[in-house]
């Protein structure tokens, strides 16, 4: 099983509740340890709280085009199919912009002369290790200056090869764009991780709508939660989201994820919370 | 000749725009007949690349200059391959008043990107 923990607004605990979860079905013992993915490739920091032994990482690219300016006849077409904008023919020059380039390699298959080839331009990188108790650690990150995050998490999502009961945990980045649908196409639940304030619920209705488009049940864990927050439980109750969990906000916790300590390591008592949350969800998505 | 210039609105007599790919309009003047033609801006709306659709909509009309109040390092690089020269407003407020800077040679000329680009 493939679960994605999203939020929308970001700072809401979704790399604590993600690590959290890793953690306590790691020490459950009858399964092999989860892999842990974290798709967050602007700012990863999951490693943080699971402190992987990085060793492998592996360069990753998008192919840009590169133009034989002996044969091309500067018709233009490459520009013309270019949605993007990556490609301007201008005089007796072909100029490529390699920041604005999906890879889509429409220009290299559309052009009439067949002088355009294309060349790996790197982004990023992807990097994989053991991390404590057995978890499968796996991270993106891309490279300072691009703008591009998706290319690196389709190539995270191709990576992960589980073992049969192997539960797959994927961190997503905040917001709902590109890089959050990327994180969530490769799950079979999305665990929604809320706050009870108006710009948490505002941002999680957001995430919703997008897991609606995609297809995906979901539930929510409330976090921070000290008090009722009447508009977070009739949106709940309406959309039909489960609320599977609830973390009172504690000094405490907020102190020891201060230090790098995980949410678990803090209260262990909130392990068993974990294993059964993640029972719910299997029992509710067979 | 005929230079290329980033306005707000369609006469000759409209105020300037300064940016140059996202500007309103950008227009076509002629600079010894005074001739202006002012074409909706392709890329106001893009997601990306304007400064580079913009560039590519100048060398369309074989415009010999561009005026403008930022080039971007995109647009630079466009212009710049399609022979294109760039000229900064300065203080001037209408289009006329830039064109007739630009004939008295009064305007500075760019040599380098005038900003960073809005994608780094």
């Amino acid at each position: 099983m493939r679960i994605a923990v999203a939020s929308g607004k970001g700072g809401t605990g979704k790399t604590t509740i993600a690590t959290s979860l890793a953690l306590s079905l790691a020490g459950g013992g009858s399964a092999p340890p989860p892999i842990f993915v974290d798709c967050d490739v602007e700012a990863p920091n999951a490693h943080i709280f699971l402190k992987p032994r990085l060793g492998d990482s592996q360069p990753v690219g998008i192919m840009i085009p590169v133009v034989d300016e002996t044969r091309c006849t500067f018709c233009g077409k490459c520009a013309e199919v270019c949605a993007y904008h990556a490609i301007a023919v201008l005089g007796k020059k072909t100029l490529v912009f390699p920041q604005l380039c999906h890879g889509c390699g429409s220009c290299t298959s559309l052009c009439p002369e067949n002088c355009i080839s294309e060349i790996a331009n790197p982004i990023g990188v992807i990097e994989r290790g053991p991390a404590v108790q057995g978890i499968d650690f796996l991270r993106g990150v891309l490279n300072i200056g691009q703008p591009m995050a998706v290319p690196i998490i389709r190539e995270l999502q191709r990576r992960i090869k589980p073992l049969p009961g192997q539960v797959v945990i994927l961190d997503a980045p905040p917001g709902t764009s590109c890089p959050v649908v990327a994180t969530m196409r490769g799950a079979d639940y999305l665990l929604l991780v809320t706050e009870p304030t108006p710009f948490g619920l505002h941002d999680l209705k957001l995430a919703v709508q997008v897991a609606a488009e995609i297809g995906l049940p979901a539930g929510v864990v409330v976090n921070r939660g000290d008090g009722p927050f009447p508009d977070l439980e009739r949106f709940c109750a309406s959309a039909g989201l489960p609320i599977l969990m609830r973390i009172p906000f504690q000094r405490k916790t907020a102190a020891g994820i201060a230090r790098g300590k995980n949410l678990v390591e803090v209260h262990p008592e909130y392990t068993a919370a974990f294993r059964e949350l993640f029972q719910q969800i299997a029992e509710d998505n067979k | 000749m005929k230079i290329l210039l980033s306005t707000a609105s369609t006469s000759l007599d409209s105020a300037i725009d300064p940016r140059f790919g996202r500007s309103a309009y950008l227009m076509v003047v002629d600079t010894d007949t005074l001739q202006a033609e002012a074409h909706p801006n392709p890329g106001v709306n893009a997601s990306g690349g304007a400064g580079i659709q913009a560039a590519q909509f100048a060398a369309g009309k074989s415009a010999q200059a561009v005026i403008s109040g930022d080039f971007g390092p995109n647009a630079f690089d466009a212009l710049k391959a399609a022979g294109i020269a760039m000229y900064l407003y300065g203080d001037c407020s209408t289009a006329r008043q830039a064109v007739e800077r630009f004939r008295e040679g009064k305007l500075q000329e760019v040599g380098a990107p005038t900003q960073h680009g809005h994608h780094a």
